[in-house]
């Protein structure tokens, strides 16, 4: 990728953001910590890295994307708007009665999501099926789902990785996003999940450690997941919860809090000033 | 009249999967290291490029099965009843039931017919369980046909299906040359108007052995087979609390959640009538043959019979 490839990736990144305070704020209520820390992930996959048309959302042989950790929907919902799934302004309805945009994904309700999930744990079992049903079909298409580092505390993650390596699974891309930390603290003081590089490895996967938030580090990650034969990939991408609104970084209680109107101008100001320099710069 | 198949209804499920399999290319079965005993291991033998074991993990089998229907394939995900809607009651519920994904769910060894394996193997709860969850159908076949028939009914419908298999082989009682399998119409066995016995699964030719009995001695008791408890059959049952005033009902699952109680929810609103329900009353099971079983937990002929009996005696 060339700079000016990335910038464009970092403006939509950002606007992703934007969405998820938009939406968070207008709710209420939702998980805007986890949203801000996958954005770029989510960034990646819609417009680099996956086929799928937003006129065409159930396109047959489209590359698959799962949302394991549910709860982190704003930003998607935000990135599925800026590919052109739906229109921006559903962002601002978001968990309100009739809405489209539910809490948590509805894959029946919502144009561009391929499973519903919301459960943790449940998400990469689906992208299992979905990945294996691929094979089963001999089609090219590939499934990708992120996973929360405070997620792979639960059982049914290991039973899926189980699954995913026992069957091959070398179309199915797991990617953790690990911003370390989950609502009662940090991942290390609730549960514990590390070594979880040498835990993916043990269970059959070729291993890919990033920054979560390095445009490069996440093309290569993904174009070296291509290239392994017989086995499935894990990316886990370090990342900062509620990264890029100052005061949201890092902060364990900003995972399932809503923006305020003060707290919500702050970080829209602080998003629009990064667009603003990436655009300057562009 | 056929001729009688005595066979478990596990076994007649894999053998109608295996036959349907063999046009419909889109059935992948899935089991959790219980392929012979659920007797998905029929299918696996014939075919093993659309069998797949996922080991001792039923939650990500359910989940698994579910990505699989989205991706536009008919799973078949069977396990024991108790682990299949127990263990993976969360996953079927949200993974299968709320995007009303085209999975099928097989719950083997259910009821106290499981027999030796005891408490922890013998299903009790899983039609109480399956009929919480929106839009779940459920299936309880009652002998070798209907089971052949429910489950080429069950793959056709588009949508989550739980369909109960037993462990013991029974006797059949359909003639298949007139027998129809029509999703969520209950069946009248024999008419009578002195008192409805509705039953369920493999209860149902005890059921009838009991009323052929009772004929002679002069008591005509309308029996109703309920193949489908959801969406159940409002109208056969409301009919038939209308023409009797009196219902039985037999189930071989707990008296709570099951049948009775989904029978009770259509009369209370059509046709108040006294129900009584036979079925296990809200405790354990233990290890033990499951012919005795059965009879102690008094689910044969010569107990529901009597219970026909004196609810006749009692009147209406």
């Amino acid at each position: 990728m060339d700079s000016s490839e990335i910038k464009q990736l970092q403006i939509l990144a950002a606007k992703s953001r934007m969405g998820a305070i938009l939406g968070t704020y207008h709710a209420k209520s939702g998980h805007p910590g986890g949203s801000l820390s996958a954005a770029d992930i989510f960034t990646y996959l819609y417009f680099k890295e996956m086929n799928v048309d937003p006129k065409n959302p159930d396109m047959q042989d489209r590359d698959r994307f799962v949302l394991s950790k549910g709860h982190c929907c704003p930003a998607l919902y935000a990135t599925l708007a800026l590919k052109g799934f739906f229109e921006w302004d559903e962002l601002t309805k978001l968990r309100h009665v009739g809405a489209m945009l539910q809490g948590h994904p509805d894959m029946k309700g919502t144009p561009g999501i391929d499973m519903s999930t919301g459960s943790l744990g449940q998400g990469i079992s689906a992208a299992c099926g979905m990945a294996l049903a691929a094979k089963l079909d001999n089609k090219s298409y590939r499934t990708y789902t992120v996973l929360g580092d405070g997620e792979v505390e639960e059982g049914q993650v290991w039973e899926a990785a189980m699954f995913a390596s026992h069957n091959k699974l070398d179309n199915l891309v797991v990617i953790v996003d690990q911003n370390g930390l989950q609502i009662d603290g940090t991942v290390e003081e609730v549960a514990g999940i590390e070594p979880l590089d040498k835990k993916f490895e043990s269970f059959g996967f070729e291993v890919i450690k990033i920054d979560g938030h390095d445009f490069n580090q996440i093309e290569s990650a993904l174009e070296k997941a291509k290239t392994v034969k017989g086995k499935p990939t894990a990316i886990l991408a370090k990342t900062i919860k509620g990264k890029g609104v100052s005061f949201m970084e890092n902060q364990v209680g900003w995972h399932g809090t809503a923006p305020n109107k003060e707290q919500y101008e702050q970080a829209t100001a602080e998003l629009q000033a990064e667009i603003d320099r990436l655009e300057g710069n562009c | 009249m056929a001729q009688v198949i005595k066979k478990a209804t596990r076994e007649s499920f894999g053998m109608a999967l295996c036959e349907l399999a063999k046009t419909n290319k889109d059935i992948i079965v899935f089991d959790a290291d219980l392929a012979a005993a659920t007797k998905t291991g029929i299918f696996k033998k014939e075919f093993p490029e659309r069998f797949f074991d996922c080991g001792i993990a039923e939650g990500n089998m359910v989940g698994v099965a579910a990505g699989m229907a989205a991706a536009g394939k008919i799973p078949v995900a069977a396990s024991f009843a108790m682990f299949a809607t127990g263990r993976a009651f969360e996953q079927i519920r949200n993974s299968v039931a709320y995007p009303h994904l085209n999975v099928k769910i097989a719950g083997s060894h259910a009821g106290i017919s499981t027999g030796e394996d005891g408490a922890t193997h013998q299903c009790l709860e899983d039609i109480g369980i399956m009929r919480t969850i929106p839009g779940m159908v459920i299936l309880n076949p009652a002998d070798h046909y209907e089971m052949m028939a429910a489950t080429k009914a069950a793959i056709e419908y588009n949508g989550p299906v739980y369909i109960r298999l037993g462990r013991l082989a029974i006797d059949s009682f359909n003639d298949p040359d007139t027998y129809t399998f029509e999703l969520g119409k209950g069946i009248t066995l024999h008419e009578g108007n002195d008192v409805a016995v509705i039953a369920t699964g493999l209860v149902v030719n005890e059921a009838l052995k009991a009323v052929k009995e009772l004929e002679a001695e002069g008591i005509n008791a309308r029996l109703i087979n309920i193949h489908t408890i959801k969406p159940i059959d409002r109208e056969i049952i409301a009919k038939a609390a209308k023409e009797t005033g009196r219902i039985i009902t037999i189930e071989e699952h707990n008296v709570i959640g099951g049948l009775g109680e989904a029978v009770c929810d259509v009369v209370s609103a059509e046709c108040p009538v006294k129900v009584t329900k036979i079925g296990v009353n809200d405790r354990f099971g233990y290890s033990g043959p499951a012919l005795e079983l059965l009879d102690k937990f008094g689910l044969t002929q010569p107990h529901i019979a009597k219970v026909i009996r004196d609810v006749v005696k009692e009147g209406k």
